[in-house]
């Protein structure tokens, strides 16, 4: 009993010796031909090092959308929206009310879950000032509760209040992309300008800017920026100065379109805009099609969207249920209306990063292989040039298995050298890909995906050196020694 | 009981129709302490004698047993066991390999037989000294003389403490003067209680041994044998 289990742990002990000893046998191997190793080497290095800037790129990238996401309001914010009714309601079109600010008040009144309710009056503006138009991506008439709902930021100035709504003031907050438009940006202009005070037409009626948004980036476009502004600081070059109009790079439309947003109290786009005094071309060709007289409470504006803040996202279900309750009940059962929750966008997220992530780790994986291959020739070539080698150690007690380790170790020793050098190499690699990547989202080397990599290089070590393994350990010995 | 026994052991190899029998219904008994050569042409078969001797091949028909065991019946890994243990080698063109020095050759049976690094070393250098070579221990085998080289190897071939030693031609690669010292070498070692086979064409060689075998067209003639065993008397 005792024997046995002494008899075990020196088997054990000898085996462990033994691998340390083979591990030495394929150090040696390698440095006896560097620069075929080193070839060899390289195409695990590249499989490696691409593996990890690939996952650091991707997430980046993910890193950038969930930064866009909470940017825009996070998933507890929901749209209501108009759509067209559904096929077997389509005779009803008629009496669809449209969404309301009945609608506002009844989801007030009727359902808790609704913490916050904005409505929107979108508005197709052309703003003109200094000389100067711009058509903002994004003109709203609003509540001042909107501020919060979208999670805007006054900067400078002040948001209007519901006096201002109250009583129509033609009074307007602006966001920085409209500033750069139509007084220039403070990059270009060396200084910061603020144009509240100043007066903007907006389709030609004299509005008075009371506010400013502040500037809305990622977190990677501030870095850049503030690099940008201490390089300018330090030789006084404007030139350095990004860009801040359309032909931005993509990747962060999100923050730019945030920008070109600008806020106007709801009741004074209706009283100026809407009650059929000054009519733009697009806003007749919006009644045409959606019937602005039609049946509902006399003078009550139809609105574009609603913006609503639920309670929490582990109970989305349940609100949305009840908002949509309440709806139903104020449409008579006409669903003119759909809600659009940020999940379907967090979805597409998760389903672009899913994509990237599966062909880039593709790619890689690829290039892993080829490097795996790359292993398995030079191994081959090493044990024909070795049967010499592989005769006297067999000779002197090497058993099949013997002779299978220790090329099988070589391989993977061959692997794991290339996979740590690949692991440094990508540290470069990330920070090339960086400066030239497609996205302004700076790469993130993760451990996990360092230890992946390397895993899977050791692995492919282990699967390019089985065939050449097996061939080795199968040499008849003496045909071995007699091998010139 | 010998330590080796060959019973009606036959190697036939074929090529295509034609059959070769390299070894035709050989007995042969190799006593313990014995030194014995194994003289033939080239072409006898006493290359293909000693490589099922030596445990590198397998006869195709008959009986082998090596100290107690059966060989013909063992599977690969028990072969190299075995070679690993109870047979040591000694090659004409010395067979070390070039990439390792002295020492790390001749601990090189140790690494298989799993023997940890202190002890390996010790016992290298233990059987390095026994043919006055420990000075030599961290050259290259490409930096030794001939003669060097095979007292490494036969150091090498000692190593385990095998039951029997088989040296194939071991100074065929030698001037005579250096050979002359190896056989002085081999002469020692049996004097000291190992059993040796010497197999070579030279039957000067041959002369050192006190028993001489000779192999002709796979069988083994007689008459170079003054001592038969047994059972190759009774086969006559």
């Amino acid at each position: 009993m005792n024997e046995a289990r002494d008899r075990e742990t020196a088997l054990i002990r000898a085996s462990r010796a033994q691998l340390v000893v083979m591990v030495l046998a394929g150090l040696r191997e390698i440095w006896a031909h560097k620069f075929r190793s080193l070839l060899t080497m390289l195409g695990i290095i590249l499989g490696v090092s691409s593996l990890v800037a690939m996952s650091a790129l991707v997430s980046g990238m993910e890193k950038g959308a969930r930064e866009a996401l909470i940017a825009i309001g996070g998933l507890e914010k929901v749209r209501v929206e108009p759509q067209d009714l559904p096929k077997e309601q389509r005779h009803l079109a008629d009496q669809a009310a449209g969404i309301t600010l009945n609608d506002v008040r009844a989801l007030q009144a009727s359902a808790p879950l609704v913490t916050r309710i904005s409505p929107e009056m979108r508005l197709p503006a052309t703003f003109s000032a200094n000389g100067k138009t711009f058509r903002p991506w994004n003109c709203t008439g609003v509540w001042p509760v909107a501020l919060e709902l979208s999670e805007h930021v006054v900067e400078h100035g002040r948001m209007f209040n519901e006096l201002d709504d109250e009583m129509a003031r033609s009074v307007c907050v602006i966001g920085t992309a409209t500033r750069d438009e139509l007084w220039g940006s403070p990059e270009k202009a060396g200084r910061e300008i603020i144009p509240v005070g100043e007066t903007v037409f907006i389709n030609g009626v004299p509005f008075t800017i009371i506010g400013m948004f502040k500037h809305y980036e990622s977190e990677q476009e501030r870095k850049t920026r503030e690099l940008a502004a201490a390089e300018a600081g330090g030789n006084a070059n404007p030139r350095v100065a990004r860009n801040r109009g359309y032909n931005r790079r993509p990747g962060n439309f999100v923050f730019y379109l945030k920008n070109a947003t600008v806020y106007v109290p709801l009741n004074t786009v209706w009283m100026k805009f809407r009650s059929g005094m000054t009519l733009t071309a697009q806003q007749q060709a919006r009644e045409s099609r959606g019937g602005f007289g039609a049946p509902s409470a006399p003078g009550d504006p139809r609105l574009s969207s609603l913006e609503l803040r639920l309670s929490g996202i582990d109970r989305l279900p349940e609100a949305l249920q009840q908002a949509r309750n309440v709806l139903m009940t104020t449409h008579k059962g006409i669903e003119d209306f759909s809600f659009r929750t940020q999940e379907d966008w967090a979805e597409q997220i998760n389903t672009f990063i899913r994509n990237a992530r599966l062909s880039g780790g593709l790619i890689a994986g690829i290039s892993l292989l080829v490097g795996g291959i790359g292993i398995m020739n030079i191994m081959l070539a090493s044990i024909s040039e070795r049967v010499r080698e592989i005769g006297i150690r067999k000779s002197v007690g090497a058993s099949t298995f013997d002779i299978f380790t220790q090329i099988l170790v070589e391989a993977v020793v061959i692997a794991i050298l290339g996979g740590l050098a690949g692991l440094l190499a990508s540290f470069a690699l990330v920070r090339a890909l960086g400066s030239i990547s497609p996205t302004e989202n700076a790469p993130i080397v993760s451990a996990g995906a360092l230890l992946v990599a390397f895993a899977f290089s050791a692995l492919v070590g282990v699967l390019a050196g089985l065939i050449p393994a097996l061939k080795a350990a199968r040499l008849n010995p003496i045909q071995a020694l007699r091998y010139e | 009981m010998a330590l080796v026994e060959l019973r009606q052991v036959s190697k036939i190899y074929r090529l295509g129709d034609e059959e070769i029998r390299a070894l035709d219904a050989v007995d042969l008994d190799i006593e313990e302490g014995e030194f014995i050569s194994i003289i033939g042409p080239s072409g006898s078969g006493k290359s293909t004698l000693m490589h099922i001797l030596g445990c590198l091949d397998s006869p195709t028909h008959g009986t082998i047993r090596l100290d107690g065991m059966m060989i013909e019946k063992a599977t690969t890994r028990q072969l190299a066991a075995i070679r690993n243990r109870k047979i040591g080698f000694v090659f004409q063109f010395f067979n070390l390999l070039p990439k390792l020095n002295v020492l790390q050759n001749v601990e090189l049976p140790m690494i298989y037989s799993g023997i940890g690094g202190e002890e390996r070393k010790r016992r290298a250098m233990a059987s390095l000294e026994a043919v006055d070579l420990a000075n030599r221990s961290r050259h290259r085998p490409s930096q030794l003389s001939g003669g060097q080289q095979q007292r490494a190897a036969i150091a090498r071939a000692l190593v385990n403490d095998p039951r029997i030693i088989f040296a194939d031609e071991p100074t065929g690669n030698l001037d005579s003067h250096t050979g002359e010292a190896i056989l002085g070498l081999f002469r020692r070692l049996s004097r000291e209680g190992r059993t040796i086979v010497l197999v070579t064409h030279d039957p000067e060689i041959a002369a050192v041994t006190p028993r001489r075998i000779e192999i002709r067209d796979g069988k083994v003639a007689l008459k170079a044998d003054p001592r038969l065993s047994g059972a190759e008397r009774a086969s006559a």
